[in-house]
């Protein structure tokens, strides 16, 4: 048999009806995740044509987009009228179709892709789909996993499956071993830099290399989570002994012999010996630097220390006229560095950023110091699970003291629906995955970048270099 | 959803590359729970400023773009988010047809479900496109052709299924559910 890459015996795997040249193949999805955002319409299309979900068993809904993240008297309290109109149109959509809920408040709430890998439902080898494009994230998981819009996601409840072109495969290997400080997000953010925003499309890419096997899963769901920022398909890091140790024992993944047997499954995953890829990049992890952006897309960034590039020294009119743009929107100059520039706000959340780990990263640089006077520092975990975690481990405690707000989870800051905002023209180091025009709130204006620099950045009220202030 | 065989109009260009649908629509706009009327938000955020005032120069508020029905934007038109949101803007506002040289993948299946014809152009028919607002063209799926008023023409891509889809307004769905009782043997097969 011909050597079949991740990817390739993944999708193999799910095809129901192979294609053709007319049509697309059906795609079988094990999983469905759902949030209020980009459901609504998809259930409305299925009561006016009289459709049942075909599988409410492998559908599973949270709320999370649209919802706030303080509670008032230890009640969550939704201000306006059609955002509650849209979280009370999942409930009921999900009582009528008989599908699993985590709503507002309850425990096992949280981000949508926070919430999938903490309960052990993305398994290895498995097609996970949402009406979000950061499903990527379960790609870590050695799954495929992507986003879809709001007819699809009409499609999978109908059908469970989705017609889809094979896509191609985009190597992304990462040599060599990470130095200190430096975390996923750099990575990943170096890997956009380097393919840019529109370098993955029509791709799924493998990440692979040393770099990338030593990462643990929190910090592989990272790295996925942002592989449609440089506009792939989806992400994917092949399963080994660190996936089967995170998945071992939670609620939904196998148990006993099924374990044993879907392991057997899963260890013939990764790419084969000679699996080709359609395209390859190599980037050598032991020269990455901290990062951050500059700019209004995620392929715009550079190495914390270094100079924002001078739109005057940039090849290609359209290149020029593009970064002028993001720079005088930015309110940044080129030549300059952004190190020291100072920030009105500091987010620490969104599907990127807001699992255990990165708050204990953030805590490590905020642990014994104080917020900077004037910079907004907002914690957000990802679900109810992480922040009673963080509880537990008294990472709260240190948040707070520090003078950041300790909130409940959800995307919050990350996409600014829920009231949590950036006033227009301040500056946020956010760790989330967008730094588009108006992304935090209308005006804002976003530095991507990990937990660590984001919390160097909340204490030093500017643009601050994580390795300066050691932990 | 209706036939589209043709579209015919003046172009809106865009220019901008990387154009994401958060500017096609900001997320502020994505509370409601139906598809309709969003066009009045399209490129909102560019369109208008602090105050909700037009910003003059804006093409898409040209008199020359009124009634025009093909937008042509700047490579990886439509990069970001998957919200479906921002197909149903550019329908609303007048839109059945999206030009450039290169569309995101999200998006472009998104459009092609909604009546939105995504077409991918050579690069020098996209330079010829870019540098010519508000003159005439015509994209013809038939043909597979674009042709521009100067007389120049060239052929675009666009998958076979979402074009036989989109030449008889067609529901992917449709096709879905005929396909019922194969996914339910594939389903048995594997849960045996």
């Amino acid at each position: 048999m011909k050597p079949r890459t991740l990817f390739e015996k993944v999708w193999d795997a799910h095809v129901v009806r192979p294609e053709t040249d007319e049509a697309p193949a059906v795609l079988y999805a094990d999983l469905h995740l759902v949030h209020e955002v980009t459901s609504p319409q998809a259930f409305s299309m299925l009561r006016e044509k009289g459709l049942r979900v075909r599988r409410p068993d492998r559908t599973l809904a949270t709320m999370d987009h649209s919802i706030p993240t303080v509670r008032k008297n230890g009640r969550f309290e939704i201000s306006d009228d059609e955002g509650r109109t849209q979280l009370d149109a999942l409930a009921k959509n999900c009582a009528d179709f008989g599908i699993e809920l985590h709503a507002l408040g309850t425990e096992g709430q949280g981000i949508v892709h926070v919430i999938g890998p903490e309960m052990g439902a993305t398994h290895p080898g498995s097609t996970i789909v949402c009406g979000d494009s950061h499903t990527a994230t379960h790609g870590a998981f050695g799954a495929l996993a992507f986003g879809i819009g709001t007819s699809e996601v009409g499609h999978v409840l109908a059908t469970q499956c989705l017609l889809q072109r094979k896509p191609k495969t985009l190597e992304v290997r990462v040599d060599g071993w990470l130095k200190p400080y430096v975390s996923a997000k750099d990575v990943i953010l170096a890997v956009i830099s380097k393919i840019g925003v529109g370098g993955g499309s029509g791709h799924v890419i493998e990440f692979t290399g040393s770099a990338i096997r030593a990462l643990s899963m929190e910090a592989r769901m990272t790295v996925c989570n942002m592989a449609i920022e440089a506009g792939a398909r989806a992400g994917m890091i092949a399963p080994d002994g660190t996936t089967y140790d995170y998945l071992i024992g939670r609620p939904r993944a196998p148990k006993r012999e099924a374990w044993e047997h879907a392991l057997r499954g899963w260890l013939r995953l990764p790419s084969d010996e000679g699996a080709a890829y359609d395209k390859s990049v190599t980037i050598d992890g032991s020269a990455l630097e901290p990062m951050i952006t500059f700019g209004t897309n995620p392929g715009m960034s550079i190495p914390i220390r270094g100079e924002v590039p001078d739109p005057e020294r940039v090849e290609g009119e359209q290149a020029r006229a593009g970064l002028a743009k993001a720079l005088r929107y930015m309110g940044l100059q080129g030549g300059k560095k952004l190190l020291g520039h100072p920030v009105d706000v500091v987010f620490i959340g969104s599907c990127t950023n807001s699992r255990i780990e990165d708050l204990r990263a953030a805590a490590s640089v905020l642990r014994g110091r104080k917020v900077a006077a004037g910079v907004r520092t907002l914690v957000v975990p990802g679900s109810q699970q992480v922040k009673r975690e963080a509880e537990e481990e008294g990472l709260h405690h240190v948040f707070i003291e520090s003078g950041a707000e300790w909130r409940e989870p959800g995307c919050s800051m990350c996409i600014a629906m829920n009231g949590d905002i950036v006033a227009p023209g301040q500056i946020a180091v956010s760790t989330s995955n967008r730094n588009f025009e108006g992304r935090q709130g209308k005006g804002s204006r976003t530095l991507l970048a990990s937990p660590l620099t984001a919390a160097a950045a909340a204490v030093a009220g500017r643009v601050a270099d994580p390795r300066e202030l050691g932990s | 959803m209706e036939a589209i065989r043709r579209v015919a109009s003046r172009i809106v260009v865009l220019p901008e590359r990387d154009i994401d649908t958060d500017q096609i629509i900001p997320a502020r706009y994505l509370k409601t729970t139906g598809s309709k009327g969003l066009g009045q938000w399209l490129f909102t955020d560019w369109r208008r400023d602090a105050n909700g005032r037009p910003r003059p120069g804006f093409p898409l508020d040209d008199p020359r773009a009124g009634g025009a029905s093909i937008l042509v934007a700047g490579s990886n038109f439509g990069c970001g988010s998957s919200r479906e949101h921002a197909p149903w803007a550019l329908f609303d506002a007048g839109f059945r047809a999206v030009v450039s040289s290169s569309i995101a993948d999200i998006f472009r299946a998104n459009a092609a479900k909604n009546g939105l014809v995504p077409v991918v152009v050579p690069v020098d028919l996209h330079e010829a496109m870019l540098a010519a607002p508000f003159s005439f063209a015509t994209v013809d799926l038939e043909s597979m052709t674009v042709a521009l008023e100067s007389g120049k023409t060239g052929s675009f891509s666009l998958d076979r299924f979402a074009r036989h889809c989109l030449m008889n307004g067609l529901d992917e769905l449709g096709f879905l559910i005929e396909q019922q009782p194969l996914i339910g043997a594939w389903e048995a097969a594997c849960e045996r």
